[in-house]
């Protein structure tokens, strides 16, 4: 019977804009798979049951639980990781205020917030305050209070849609 | 921790997926968004699973209008229901219920199917489809066949569902002219599962009244539902406490559940007949 079933899984992917083959544990978290066999340490792996948002990257364009998805799902998946995204420069203004916003600390979070952020600001216009910290309701932060991640999001809103800057 | 996986297999079509499952002797899991499976599997409370990846099937993806009723993919995801023009105008229940489920990014990868297989007494759409009175495909090794969500739910996590099933669709009767569908809950935090939760639908026929997280699986309260077919809404919050069975835990009492149920349902009646809340 499971001869139809595998314990190791072929995928070819795109990772950061770079062809990716490769035959992973059939268990295996993406998060995982990008950590250890990529090298890619940006997306962290916390608590592994969906709860924190540490592990947050992009999956063919949207953002998805990197402990909740397994790599032998991704065959033909576009992945962004924080690595791609800040190689890219395509998120610089958003790291740029958080770090003028004194929007991290330890920096834990800050991965999985950049990438949760992005996705929302991608919608265009200035979210809400109200709306900003539902779209991050799932991504935990022990350090910061969230405010200032709050301010650093709008500001860089605003900034982007030409609205008023500080 | 890290999840304990027997196979992985990805299937091409429905009839692919239907092999696989029955090729396995029940030890097969359909894997959907895998928003309640990994996590399960993650805290080992499952191990040893062959998975059968079901959610690149396209054609259990979707909304279609079919006539006096749509029909919505157990593929759809959560963020789909959330934005689909025909579920908002004709069961705009399930539209509503998304905001309260989860956070975007598990919405992103949720399906209604999984929801409803999982059969989690504190999610949304267990509850909503009971409501909406929705009638569930069904494809297994025999052939198709179709339920009435009433017989579906069995217990805590606990369907009507074969091993080697696979549930397709989900159809819901198109709101008629004048119906209104109300969804309220109460939570701690923006994302939580529901400490209580109340789907309250309005139709020529009568009410139809479930909640979430008060018992072992959704159940229409029928007692309430008479009373307020009657129009004695003292009446049926004082039915609907007494017949709800709702246990305590950390988040909350029993007694502070039973409360907060009649209140969810002043506030549903409340917004139904537009008064503010
Ligand atoms: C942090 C967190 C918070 C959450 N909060 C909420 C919340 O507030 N409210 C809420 O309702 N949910 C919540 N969820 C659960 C989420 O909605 C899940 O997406 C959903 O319950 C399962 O859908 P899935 O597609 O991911 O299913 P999977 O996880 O893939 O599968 C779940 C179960 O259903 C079976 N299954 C799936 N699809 C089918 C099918 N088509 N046919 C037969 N069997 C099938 C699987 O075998 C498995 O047993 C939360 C999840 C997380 C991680
Ligand atoms: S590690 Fe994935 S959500 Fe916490
Ligand atoms: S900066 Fe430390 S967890 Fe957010």
């Amino acid at each position: 019977m499971s001869e139809m079933f595998r314990d190791k899984v072929e995928i070819d992917l795109t990772v950061n804009g770079e062809a990716v083959q490769a035959r992973v544990p059939a268990g295996q978290h993406a998060v995982d798979f990008l950590r250890q066999e990529l090298g890619l340490t940006g997306a962290h792996a916390s608590c592994e049951h969906g709860v924190c948002g540490a592990c947050t990257i992009r999956v063919d364009g949207e953002t998805v639980r990197g402990c909740l998805t397994l790599a032998a799902q991704l065959d033909g998946a576009d992945i962004w990781t924080v690595e791609g995204l800040s190689d890219t420069d395509a998120i610089r203004d958003l790291q740029d205020a958080f770090v003028a916003r004194n929007a991290l600390q330890c920096g834990f979070c800050t991965p999985g917030m950049l990438v949760a952020v992005e996705e929302l600001l991608a919608k265009g216009g200035v979210p809400d305050r109200a709306v900003i910290r539902e779209h991050l309701s799932g991504n935990y932060c022990r350090c910061t209070g969230y405010e200032a991640i709050v301010d650093a999001v709008e500001s860089v809103a605003q900034k982007r849609t030409g609205k008023v800057t500080s | 921790m890290k999840a304990s996986v027997g196979g992985y297999a990805r299937a091409t079509d429905l009839q692919h997926a239907i092999k696989l499952l029955d090729s396995a002797d029940g030890m097969a899991r359909v894997l959907a968004g895998g928003q309640s499976l990994v996590a399960a599997m993650n805290m080992r409370l499952t191990a040893g699973d062959l998975l059968v990846d079901i959610s690149r099937l396209s054609e259990l993806r979707g909304v279609t209008d079919e006539g006096d009723t749509i029909r919505i993919g157990a593929l759809t995801r959560h963020v789909e229901v959330g934005d689909n023009a025909l579920i908002k105008e004709h069961a705009p229940l399930l539209a509503d219920a998304v905001k309260f489920i989860a956070h975007a990014t598990i919405r992103n990868r949720g399906t209604i199917g999984g929801a409803l297989a999982h059969a989690d007494p504190a999610a949304e759409f267990p509850a909503c489809v009971l409501a909406l009175g929705a009638t569930l495909q069904i494809m297994g090794p025999d052939g198709g066949r179709t339920i009435a969500v009433e017989d579906f739910f069995l217990g805590l996590f606990e369907t009507d569902l074969e091993p080697e099933e696979v549930l397709m669709a989900i159809t819901i009767p198109k709101a008629e002219a004048g119906e209104r569908q109300v969804l309220q809950e109460v939570t701690r935090r923006s994302g939580d599962y529901a400490l209580a939760g109340l789907c309250l639908v309005k139709r020529q026929a009568g009410h139809r009244l479930t909640m979430l997280s008060v018992g072992e699986q959704p159940e229409l309260a029928t007692g309430a539902m008479a009373m307020l077919d009657a129009g004695n809404i003292d009446g049926a919050v004082a039915a609907l406490r007494a017949e709800i069975d709702p246990s305590s835990d950390t988040n909350a009492s029993a007694s502070y559940r039973r409360h907060i149920a009649g209140v969810l349902l002043r506030r549903a009646v409340d917004q139904m007949t537009g008064d503010v809340r």
